[in-house]
């Protein structure tokens, strides 16, 4: 039984001038038990749509989203979710904010507190308990992130470009980081972004998808051994083999949104 | 992965102190303190001398005006002199005033307008935070509480004076009805605001619809509703001066009515000190609350402080 499956989904939203905007279009994906799934394509393509879809925060248009083999009605709490931007609580000390999951879950304070430590170590943020999130860079509110979602062990982690607010050197080491987390519980994980390289680099498979309204166009294995230093493995000839495939069924992608936005740009 | 994240640390730990000593004026890292420390005499200098250019240009007022009415420009009998204002304020002190002693009549206006602006927030928090979270609630209610904000509520304290008697309830009444809607419509646009990835997030760590209410919501909406607080205490000044000038049998309203019926300018203006007094502590008193309850922003958007 795959851990993650979505079976020809359709999403549409309402616009606000009235009409209906089709995000996905009779999208199948499916991700098994422990797998690291990358999903890959140009702007506005619905990458993001296919996360809220398993996490339970939209429903389809028509089709359905499975997570180990139950259909998705609602939020699944099961679910771990990273956001683009920032989601920790602002008015939360870092501890409190990493704590907060596990309380949610009924898990008492203290015993939470001790949990929130033990992942605030885990994450390399010992001795910033009691700052606020504002105190703190954009590397170290993520790795509060991570740690506040991790801490409840989910069995599907949902990653919306995690790491696309960071600078580059930032952004390698911690998706390095983030593969040594992942090693530890093996959640499933879809990870979606606008970078190839990321995708490769971290990913058991790389999923393509088309310009909107999104749909798979190509998947494809990546067959890089483990344990990967993310910082260095864009130099291995099997990575870049593997890039210049992708890239190949990505280029037409991107070059026909491009254009979209273009057009459109000029019509207004 | 050990030996990255502790480097990793370092190396994020470095940023995060130059972030400190970049946030400047307004310091909350110990980076920053030791600049600010630096600064501090400079700072306390420039402080000092604008409190005494203040002061010198409510001297120059006061003292104009006085020199006005010994020129007989301006008539005492209609609009008060510094000298006759100054002169009653020492008699209530010390002698007491025609309706008991001062201290009595500021503590009763104190007590109306407390309890009006403590029982009005609370209501208007509670009122537009549900009313912001449960749609059905706004739309059954929102065009009643449009309707009862559009009209002039003051004028509801001539039936609350009747129906409610001269105590100190109907002033109460009053200064709640005059709270309420400010906080309550702040209150229920700061909860339709709260950033919806952060109600998401919350969801999805488990926390149940009124885990999200208490600890999203309401944090997110109390930048809101802290502004509204600061005009609230206001209105409930307002609310409980204008009962007691309508009909009551103590107070600084009825000391300021007394005063205008014995055609007592300096007697008018003498309370008009006192309750300018009042409104200022509570202000200062507010800026504190928010300061603690905000502590988690980032000092920069303290806008407040630059205007203290």
């Amino acid at each position: 039984m795959a851990a993650i499956e979505l079976r020809n989904v359709t999403k549409k939203f309402a616009t606000a001038d009235g009409g209906t905007y089709t995000a996905l279009k009779d999208l199948s994906l499916t991700v098994e038990e422990g797998q690291f799934c990358a999903v890959v394509g140009p702007t506005g393509c619905g990458k993001s749509t296919t996360l809220t879809l398993v996490s339970g925060l939209e429903r389809p248009s028509r089709g359905e989203a499975f997570v180990h083999g139950q259909e998705v009605n609602g939020i699944e709490t099961g679910t771990g979710f990273v956001f683009q931007q920032d989601a920790v609580f602002p008015w939360r000390s870092v501890l409190d904010n990493v704590a907060a999951g596990p309380i949610y879950r009924g898990k008492d304070r203290g015993e939470a507190t001790t949990l929130a430590r033990d992942w605030l170590r885990r994450v390399g943020l010992s001795g910033f308990e009691d700052r606020f999130p504002h105190q703190l860079s954009g590397g170290m509110r993520k790795r509060v992130a991570l740690a506040q979602t991790l801490i409840n062990e989910p069995r599907i982690l949902l990653m919306d470009e995690p790491f696309s607010a960071l600078d580059v050197q930032t952004r390698a080491i911690m998706s390095t980081e983030l593969l040594h987390l992942w090693d530890q519980t093996k959640p499933a994980v879809v990870f979606v972004t606008h970078d190839l390289e990321e995708a490769i680099a971290l990913a058991d498979k790389v999923v393509v998808l088309t310009a909107g309204p999104g749909t798979v166009k190509a998947e494809f294995e990546i067959d890089l051994p483990r344990p990967r230093v993310v910082q260095e493995i864009r130099f291995d000839p099997r990575f870049i083999e593997l890039y210049e495939q992708i890239w190949e069924a990505l280029r037409a992608e991107v070059a026909e949104a491009y254009d979209r936005t273009t057009r459109s740009a000029v019509a207004s | 992965m050990n030996d990255v994240s502790s480097i990793h640390g370092a190396q994020d730990s470095t940023t995060f102190d130059a972030m400190a000593a970049q946030a400047g004026p307004t310091p909350v890292n110990p980076a920053g303190v030791a600049s600010a420390r630096r600064r501090a005499p400079r700072g306390t200098r420039r402080r000092l001398t604008l409190a005494g250019v203040r002061l010198g240009i409510v001297a120059v007022a006061l003292a104009l005006w006085q020199l006005c009415v010994h020129a007989k420009i301006v008539d005492p009998f209609f609009w008060g002199e510094p000298k006759g204002v100054w002169q009653t304020l020492i008699d209530w002190f010390t002698v007491g005033t025609s309706q008991g002693s001062l201290g009595q009549q500021v503590i009763i206006t104190l007590e109306e307008a407390v309890m009006g602006f403590v029982i009005g927030s609370i209501l208007g928090i509670v009122c537009g935070i549900a009313l912001g979270r449960v749609a059905v609630l706004s739309e059954i209610f929102g065009p009643f509480l449009k309707a009862a904000n559009s009209i002039p509520r003051i004028i509801l304290g001539s039936i609350f004076t009747v129906a409610f008697g001269f105590g100190i309830q109907s002033k109460v009444i009053l200064a709640v009805v005059l709270v309420f809607f400010g906080v309550f419509f702040n209150a229920y646009q700061g909860s339709r605001e709260v950033d919806r990835n952060l109600i998401a997030n919350a969801r999805l760590l488990g926390a149940s619809r009124w885990q999200v209410t208490r600890d999203v919501v309401l944090p997110s909406a109390f930048t809101w509703i802290l502004a509204s607080l600061h005009i609230s205490f206001g209105f409930a000044l307002i609310g409980a001066l204008v009962g007691e000038i309508l009909g009551a049998n103590q107070g600084l309203g009825l000391l300021i009515r007394s005063s205008q019926n014995n055609f007592d300018m300096n007697g008018v203006l003498a309370g008009m000190v006192l309750v300018a007094v009042i409104a200022l502590t509570a202000e200062g008193l507010i800026t504190l609350l928010e300061r603690r309850l905000l502590r988690w922003r980032p000092p920069q958007t303290h806008g407040g402080a630059a205007v203290q």
